[in-house]
């Protein structure tokens, strides 16, 4: 097994698919939505739908259209392929495919990875692109045998003709496979029989990543590069006045400054020659409408907004402000969350290079779509011209779906005629990110004199993404991704009552791994346990009895609280919370040991136990990674916020904005519901819980009730 | 004026600032690009190379300070991913960006050397400097107890312990699958 990135463009692909040097290229088309693409109106057709190719030496060559950003999809995919391709998977390589239509994700409707769809998408197509090739195989062995093809079988890399056991290898029959008309209707395997599928495969690209040689954005070099970085107005949406490049032109290894959309660019024949030709920059900068934001107005802002008229019902079950009238106890708090950066290992970078006839761009993105589109405009090249070469990506989270880095290179390339790497600073990359968004969540709720929840209301105020992502997309004013994981809570109450005031403040947002879930969750399954204690109930026990009609909710915060021994007593000192989320798609419960010094205010998270209900699965190891992940992602954002004074960020590095380490990592156990619901995502759902758990734990611990994030000492002193 | 130093085995000479990090000389200079830029404040430890041996932030160092010295860095640290290390990396699934891994690989291999057999704490202590956004801590910690034993089995008894023989107890438990145990 080995992986590979070449950079075939699309028509040194199509070549070499064509001319059949390397053997069969299977290319289907995903039903119903690609007409235009299968009719052949693109000059280059062929090639490009292709997600199996198949070298005369048997090597196996997976096209992967989605980005390897650490959740393990390459592998993944490639698994779902070579299980119905019945190839030997040490014969597997994968590869990231090009920017196409073929390649489109169906959640989107572009080529992109995110909203842990992945899976969700990719399943049915990549087994039956595996199918496809099988049975092409089988097809060019039975013409060349002149038998006919049922009595053979595909196994292993080699059609065997069952009668007389003669065999073929794939290798072999690749070239008069390609020739062969594409079958529609492929038979696919009951997944009983799987022998890849839901294995724990080793992942194909661990080998390049543990000598250097995994080849991320940051790492491309190109003949003649050169290396720039630059300087964005401190203030969101402030543009350039003047600037004064002399003395930052005198640094050594410094070969120009540029004005570019985003602000000013020093270029230079090294990165460390432009970083210091950036400090030694002059800006003034004309800081626009936004010079005045500060945290302290936004969240006032939200707190007006979240008791005004007009907002979007979100959902409305019953009467809840009448049962909330004549309830026998009423519960009422108000939930803060900050805005949160995404903090990929990996700074933001891009390199381009622009010619007269076409531009290359090799980026570490989340979307080969939205990347090619904006370096078309840029350039005012056609998209077609535009070849993006998918880089490993030093983690994504939802931050590398924008183009901004992307705009960067294309725009220095096209002013400087040569291949432009530009890489961003820490800082920069802190502070011009798209946050999560900050959210203000009011509730209420109401208890029947037997302790029954009989009334719900969360009334939220927070910006929206989609406002950001795609200018024009909200109706009504309802965005579902600022209110997903408190519209569609699962618990059985009569009367709920969920709205949402689109509250702008002039910092953007965007897509944060989970999503409107990060703070949703935390707020909804903090306030359950809050309405429990209320109820002088179990927080478990109480949960559990309200999910009667959500069974995949109430699975997996069962098997949680079993592997967590929720009814054993801990040792001195430790407490436990839980908590129980659905987020695209798949269900969630974590439940967390905690302890807490109330001396000093610190808190320590010791254990968590995680289970998981994402339908079928693909590969056991790598959805515990991700749970793993997701959970020090939550962890991670119990210490964090970015806060806003002047209309400026605040933090800038690892110092103000500190992650999660390793003597700060608990031990997670992670538990997988046997399941033969559709599969779904795991990159995103470990995430929600953690937060709100642990601040259950805490309370357990010290009647402290944490509302606002990040958690500070003085909460629980 | 010309620094001259040696890189995983292999004398070399550059004429750049001298202010200029060993980092971006690894990279843009002699095109290692192993080692990569996180925060250029030595808070993440992405930038981790051996100095004499020593493991320290190359995005601080300036390279007019390592003249003379010997540099290890990702790529030399073995020819052919044979280090306990990269073997137990692989075989735990340790990875998951990665973009981090050669940091942490190169933190943990200064911790071996100095402690063969390091305890929780040695591992926290060595490694606190080193973030993983992906959280790949638990595996990580597994993966240089694991490194330990292959190490300490190369030394003495070379046949008893092969690559994938065992998943400590601790990793199986979480790659469970299947609500029973």
């Amino acid at each position: 097994m080995s992986v590979t990135r070449t950079n075939l463009d699309r028509r040194g692909f199509l070549k070499a698919g064509l001319t059949g040097a390397t053997g069969l290229v299977i290319g289907f088309y995903l039903p119903g939505r690609f007409e235009a693409a299968a009719a052949g109106s693109d000059a280059t057709p062929a090639a490009l739908n292709a997600w199996i190719h198949i070298g005369t030496d048997d090597t196996v060559t997976i096209m992967i259209d989605k980005s390897e950003m650490g959740q393990g999809i390459m592998t993944a995919l490639s698994m779902l392929a070579a299980e119905e391709l019945e190839c030997d998977w040490k014969k597997v390589r994968a590869e990231f495919a090009p920017a196409a239509k073929v390649y489109y994700n169906p959640a989107f409707g572009s080529q992109g990875t995110g909203g842990s769809s992945s899976i969700r998408s990719s399943w049915g197509p990549m087994l039956k692109a595996g199918a496809t090739a099988r049975e092409m195989l089988i097809a060019a062995a039975a013409q060349q045998w002149s038998v006919d093809k049922s009595q053979c079988r595909a196994e292993n890399s080699l059609v065997i003709h069952t009668p007389t056991k003669r065999t073929l290898t794939y290798g072999s029959l690749a070239e008069a496979a390609a020739k062969l008309p594409v079958p529609t209707d492929v038979p696919l395997k009951n997944p009983k029989d799987f022998r890849i599928v839901g294995k724990p495969i080793k992942r194909l690209d661990t080998a390049d990543k543990v000598n250097g040689s995994a080849e991320f954005g940051i790492d491309v070099r190109r003949p003649g590069m050169l290396y720039a970085t630059g300087v964005r107005c401190p203030v969101f949406g402030g543009k350039v006045a003047s600037f004064d490049a002399t003395k930052a032109k005198t640094v050594r290894g410094v070969k120009d400054v540029v004005q570019i959309s985003s602000g000013v660019a020093v270029v230079a024949d090294n990165t460390w020659s432009a970083l210091q030709g950036r400090k030694a920059l002059e800006i003034k900068w004309d800081e626009g409408a936004n010079a005045n934001i500060s945290s302290d107005g936004i969240w006032t802002l939200f707190a007006e907004r979240v008791d005004q008229e007009g907002a979007a019902v979100a959902r409305k079950e019953g009467d809840a402000p009448s049962a909330l009238g004549k309830a026998a106890t009423k519960i009422d708090a108000v939930y803060q969350a900050p805005f949160l950066a995404h903090a990929t290992m990996e700074p933001m970078n891009c390199t381009a290079y622009v010619q007269a006839d076409r531009c290359d761009v090799w980026a570490p993105t989340q979307g080969q779509t939205s990347s090619q589109n904006a370096a078309a405009k840029l350039t005012g090249l056609k998209p077609e011209s535009v070849f993006i070469h998918t880089t490993y990506l030093g983690g994504g989270f939802g931050r590398r779906g924008e183009t901004d880095f992307v705009d960067d290179a294309v725009e220095l390339s096209k002013a400087l005629g040569a291949p432009v790497k530009v890489t961003w600073t820490r800082e920069e990359d802190m502070q011009h990110d798209v946050y999560r968004p900050a959210s203000y969540s009011r509730f209420s709720a109401a208890l029947d004199a037997s302790g029954n929840p009989v009334a719900w209301t969360n009334r939220i105020a927070c910006p929206s993404i989609f406002n950001h992502a795609f200018p024009g997309s909200v109706k009504n004013n309802l965005d579902g991704t600022s209110v997903e994981g408190a519209a569609d809570i699962p618990y059985s109450i009569p009367n709920i009552f969920v709205d949402y005031q689109l509250t702008e403040t002039g910092i953007p947002v965007g897509f944060w791994r989970s999503v409107g879930d990060s703070q949703n969750g935390f707020f909804v399954e903090s306030f359950m346990d809050e309405v429990a204690a209320a109820a002088k109930k179990d927080p478990y026990e109480f949960r559990r009895a309200l999910l009667s009609n959500a069974p995949r909710y109430k699975g997996v915060l069962e098997l949680a609280a079993q592997k967590a021994g929720w009814a054993t007593p801990l040792p001195k000192g430790r407490y436990r919370g839980i908590a129980v989320i659905s987020a695209f798609k798949s269900y969630v419960a974590e439940a967390v040991e905690v302890s807490v010094n109330q001396k000093d205010g610190t808190y320590k998270v010791h254990r968590v136990v995680c289970a998981l209900d994402c339908g079928r699965i693909v590969n056991p190891d790598t959805i515990a990674a991700q749970m793993q992940s997701g959970i020090v992602y939550g962890l991670t954002a119990l210490k964090d916020q970015i806060t806003i004074d002047r209309g400026r960020v605040e933090q800038g590095n690892f110092d103000t904005y500190p992650m999660v380490r390793m003597n700060e990592m608990p031990v997670v156990e992670v538990f997988i519901v046997p399941s033969e619901e559709a599969a779904t995502g795991v990159g995103e759902p470990g995430v929600p819980c953690l937060a709100p758990a642990v601040c259950n734990a805490i309370f357990a611990a010290t009647g402290k009730r944490i509302r606002r994030l990040p958690i500070r000492n003085e909460d629980l002193i | 004026m010309a620094i001259e130093f040696n890189v995983n085995g292999k004398p070399e000479k550059v004429d750049v600032d001298p202010s200029m990090p060993l980092l971006w000389v690894l990279r843009d200079t002699l095109g290692m690009t192993g080692t990569k830029f996180g925060c250029g404040m030595a808070l993440c430890g992405a930038c981790t190379v051996h100095i004499n041996g020593e493991p320290t932030r190359s995005c601080v160092t300036a390279i007019s300070t390592v003249a003379g010295t010997r540099i290890t860095t990702i790529e030399g640290l073995s020819a052919d991913r044979s280090h306990p290390l990269q073997r137990a990396w692989i075989e735990l699934e340790v990875p998951q960006c990665g973009y981090c891994q050669s940091g942490q690989l190169m933190s943990a291999s200064g911790l071996l050397a100095k402690h063969p057999q390091p305890t929780d704490t040695q591992i926290d202590e060595a490694m606190t400097g080193n973030i993983c956004r992906c959280g790949t801590y638990q595996r990580i910690r597994e993966a240089i107890h694991r490194a330990a034993k292959l190490q300490s089995a190369a030394n003495h008894k070379p046949d008893t312990v092969h690559a994938g023989e065992l998943l400590s107890s601790a990793h199986r438990r979480n790659a469970v699958a299947g609500g029973a145990e």
